[in-house]
């Protein structure tokens, strides 16, 4: 957490992965043409959403077998980080449907489901402001989180591919990877996410840190 | 007949049908006439300015870190 070679790694990756994905070439496809590019900046918006998710409700069982309470501010500060990418994941995707689709939000699978694991994260963050007392507050978001991890997991991945969507991997459509994420774009699209995600973290340790220097300065006055 | 007519005139209303401008002019010519590198540049401003607020806070951080610890 306190190392700094990891962040500048994240760093350089996403300086890397956003000049590349503007210069180097793509493949020419219909319908998304240059928008393509989009996928270095999107994808990796939900794919550092759900590790910090992931990172949350690892914290949230380690809290609840050991009831050390930096472990539930790790959840919240994490919860929060990953609130912020999702919401920024589903602009981005408006955005690109905007051109792509022809509408912003077309109540698509994939675009309602998002929304509704967002709103589940969301639940948590109100939960936790109607707990007064700090031990409660964390033991019983805790057990929320734990189950809104795998039902934001489902409602992602698991239900849009059951239904028809316009979304690429659900409904029907290939996803991705599956023919046109070829060299040119994979040797950026992998770098993005893991810059994306390192710089998610990132913030997320910030925010914490933020919180454990204020917790000692309560403590101490 | 009839239905000859009305087909070409429904295909030619198809034609007006855009969802967006892929394969423009204006995508073509920005690599043309280098303009694309102007996008790179004010993104790698944005970028860039956030990555270094990114640090700086994570300095500052730091150092009172470092001045609690040696309070307590």
């Amino acid at each position: 957490m306190y190392k700094s070679w990891w962040k500048i790694l994240g760093a350089v990756l996403v300086v890397y992965s956003t000049i590349f994905g503007f210069l180097a070439s793509v493949p020419k496809l219909p319908i998304l043409y240059e928008s393509i590019r989009n996928l270095y900046f999107h994808v990796p918006m939900w794919f550092s959403m759900i590790v910090l998710f992931s990172v949350s409700v690892f914290h949230s069982i380690k809290y609840l077998s050991s009831g050390n309470q930096s472990h539930d501010l790790k959840a919240v500060e994490s919860v929060n980080t990953g609130i912020i990418f999702g919401i920024l994941g589903i602009i981005t995707g408006a955005i690109w449907a905007k051109f792509t689709w022809g509408q912003a939000w077309s109540f698509d699978v994939k675009q309602n489901f998002a929304a509704i694991a967002l709103l589940l994260y969301f639940a948590y963050l109100v939960l936790r402001n109607a707990i007064d007392e700090e031990q409660k507050r964390a033991k019983i978001s805790a057990i929320y989180n734990i189950f809104a991890f795998p039902m934001m997991v489902v409602l992602l991945f698991v239900l849009p591919r059951l239904s028809d969507s316009l979304h690429p991997g659900n409904g029907g459509n290939p996803g991705f990877n599956s023919y046109d994420l070829d060299q040119r774009m994979r040797v950026i699209f992998y770098p993005a996410c893991l810059g994306w995600i390192l710089i998610g973290y990132w913030i997320y340790t910030l925010l914490y840190r933020t919180r454990i220097l204020e917790q000692k300065s309560n403590n101490n006055l | 007949m009839k239905t000859m007519i009305t087909t070409v005139f429904l295909v030619m209303v198809t034609l007006q049908l855009f969802a967006q401008n892929g394969a423009s002019t204006v995508t073509d010519s920005f690599y043309a006439s280098g303009k694309i590198y102007v996008v790179v540049a004010c993104v790698m401003v944005i970028l860039l300015g956030l990555l270094i607020f990114l640090f700086t806070v994570d300095r500052r951080l730091k150092k009172l870190e470092k001045k609690s610890v040696t309070k307590n």
